[in-house]
């Protein structure tokens, strides 16, 4: 089975509206969403929801106001800075327990912690698994291990081969999770200072980790000398620039309808991301030797 | 003073917004920018600071001394992120898995366990155009953001106006960098995506009990569900920029827009004083 993760370093470059357009492209195929914390392909994809569960993830502690004696150990013992006047800040605790095993009157208990949702969906293009983290909370990285999970799942239970995820922006944890074992990282990014650097940062990722990956450069009319240095560097590090999509207002149009944009419209912008889309089941046939 | 600069989406100009805002006011005021969006920081780009100083961040990870262990299992056991296992006579530490929370050390009856540093990242610091300015890094490869975005914050200077360039998202590393600020300025774009994402941050900044208001940018394209969302919740919109073909090359280049287009300078000046009389009217009322 293959996995396709769309990732980017910086945000706002343009992952949702290419996997909402490879979800119309691709036949045989498990959508996932694994930008837990701020997920968008539901709003291209119009899910309908099939199945809904309760991500509990982690814990917190809570102190019993009853049988805390006030001695401050628990407080100046953790290093998360998350108990303050003998109470516990639930947004900072991490849940590491070291409170609730020092408390000399055992008065600290540690509280399951619900992060979350995860949602199995049908769209009319496939099935969609997608989820949403609870603010401000901690976990990202397993509530996508979770949604990958499903997706494998899914696949393997209706015969699907391929798996397209959306990945979350920059570099840390909820990336890692995405891209760990996935089979091919296409990476998005646009010709800007920032939009190189940021890419940079993540083909570092896919190499710390030996993900293949496939460039794309999105609005790259904007700045066409930041577009060949992107090429140039690019070619030096042997990734193939899978396609230069032009920038383009029918993109924030379709978004506004609600589309997939290579369904909502033909023209430049579509044939790009279809070039990008044979692009990565070519760079796949060669990985695989098929 | 400390203004957040957050988002929920990425992309919609948080570093925009946090370069132009600085160095607005840097010829008024003693100003800080402080960018903690480590794992893609990009404020350097824009601000081509000197760096005078850096220091790596670790976090302290268990190391065992097998002479004294008697192998009892305890830090297993108290460990909530499998980051140790006991097998046999062998202990195997995950130094990827660990929090540096130091139960087992703590914990450990036979003082076995001792604690070294892991890097994970790095803070530098300098000055860029009579501002201070300062920067985590997170090393590639590494997955927690939040050790090295506190260690940042630990740069403000308490007499300045402090400007934190947050990274995107509604998670922990989120929450870290705008933790302790008093003022959040979410930066969206007209979308539906834009909307989806703002609805999410003003949820996380009313978490940690912030006051917050909106910049728009990119006006002019895309819906108004951003504006009627707003004013339905009643969150001021501090400030709108334009969908702009010189704005976007400005940008493209690494170069500021105020830099670039100094007529900005005061709006963002009176941006400034906006979120200065929301605070203040805060403070009077608490």
């Amino acid at each position: 089975m293959n996995e396709i993760v769309v990732l980017s370093g910086k945000g706002g470059t343009g992952k949702t509206s290419i996997v909402g357009s490879f979800a119309v492209l691709a036949q045989n195929k498990v959508l996932a969403d694994c930008d837990v914390d701020a997920a968008d392909l539901h709003l291209l994809l119009s899910p309908s929801i099939k199945q809904e569960t309760e991500f509990w993830s982690g814990q917190v502690a809570v102190i019993n106001e009853d049988t805390c004696i006030h001695c401050g150990l628990c407080e100046d013992l953790c290093r998360f800075e998350a108990i303050y006047n003998y109470r516990v800040d639930p947004v900072s605790c991490e849940g590491c327990g070291f409170c609730s095993h020092i408390c000399p009157v055992e008065a600290v208990t540690m509280a399951e912690n619900m992060s979350g949702h995860w949602y199995i969906s049908d769209t009319k293009y496939g099935p969609l698994v997608h989820a949403r983290l609870g603010i401000a909370q901690e976990n990202s990285g397993k509530l996508v291990a979770q949604v990958r999970q499903q997706a494998r799942e899914i696949a393997e239970a209706r015969g699907l081969d391929c798996i397209i995820s959306d990945g979350p922006p920059g570099i840390g944890c909820p990336v890692i999770s995405s891209l760990s074992g996935a089979s091919l990282a296409v990476l998005v990014t646009e010709p800007t200072l920032s939009g190189i650097h940021d890419l940079e940062r993540v083909i570092g990722v896919c190499y710390h980790f030996s993900i293949p990956s496939l460039v794309c450069i999105n609005k790259y009319d904007i700045n066409e000398d930041n577009t060949r240095q992107i090429e140039q560097y690019c070619w030096g590090k042997g990734i193939e620039v899978g396609a230069k999509i032009p920038f383009d207002r029918v993109v924030t149009e379709a978004l506004v309808e609600g589309l997939p944009v290579v369904e909502y419209t033909g023209g430049r912008v579509a044939r790009e991301i279809e070039r990008l889309w044979q692009s990565a089941l070519s760079t796949l046939k060669i990985k695989s030797g098929t | 003073m400390i203004i957040s600069i957050a988002s929920g989406k990425g992309g919609t100009g948080k570093t925009l917004v946090a370069t132009s805002l600085a160095l607005s006011l840097k010829d008024d005021y003693k100003v800080e920018l402080l960018d903690c969006d480590v794992e893609e920081p990009n404020d350097h780009v824009f601000l081509r600071p000197e760096i005078t100083g850096s220091e790596p961040v670790s976090i302290m990870v268990p190391a065992v001394d097998e002479a004294k262990c008697t192998f009892c299992g305890q830090c297993a056991e108290v460990c909530a992120y499998n980051a140790i296992a006991v097998i046999g006579t062998h202990v195997l530490i995950f130094p990827q898995l660990c929090h540096g929370c130091g139960a087992c050390s703590y914990l450990c009856p036979e003082k076995a366990i001792t604690e070294v540093p892991r890097e994970m990242g790095v803070v530098e610091w300098g000055r860029s155009d009579g501002m201070a300015f300062a920067q985590g890094i997170l090393t590639v490869g590494e997955a927690m953001a939040p050790p090295i975005i506190r260690k940042v914050k630990e740069h403000a200077g308490g007499d300045r106006v402090v400007i934190r360039d947050v990274p995107p998202g509604t998670s922990c590393p989120v929450v870290e960098a705008i933790k302790g600020s008093d003022f959040c300025i979410l930066v969206t774009e007209p979308t539906p995506f834009g909307l989806n994402d703002l609805v999410l941050a003003v949820e996380t900044v009313r978490e940690v009990n912030l006051p917050c208001g909106v910049i728009l940018n990119r006006a002019g394209v895309g819906d108004a569900g951003v504006e009627d969302y707003c004013k339905k919740e009643n969150i001021p919109i501090l400030l709108t920029i334009p969908m702009d073909a010189e704005i976007a090359r400005l940008y493209s280049r690494g170069t500021a827009l105020v830099t670039g287009m100094p007529e900005w300078r005061d709006r963002f000046r009176e941006l400034f004083n906006r979120v200065k009389e929301i605070i203040d009217e805060r403070n009077c009322s608490a």
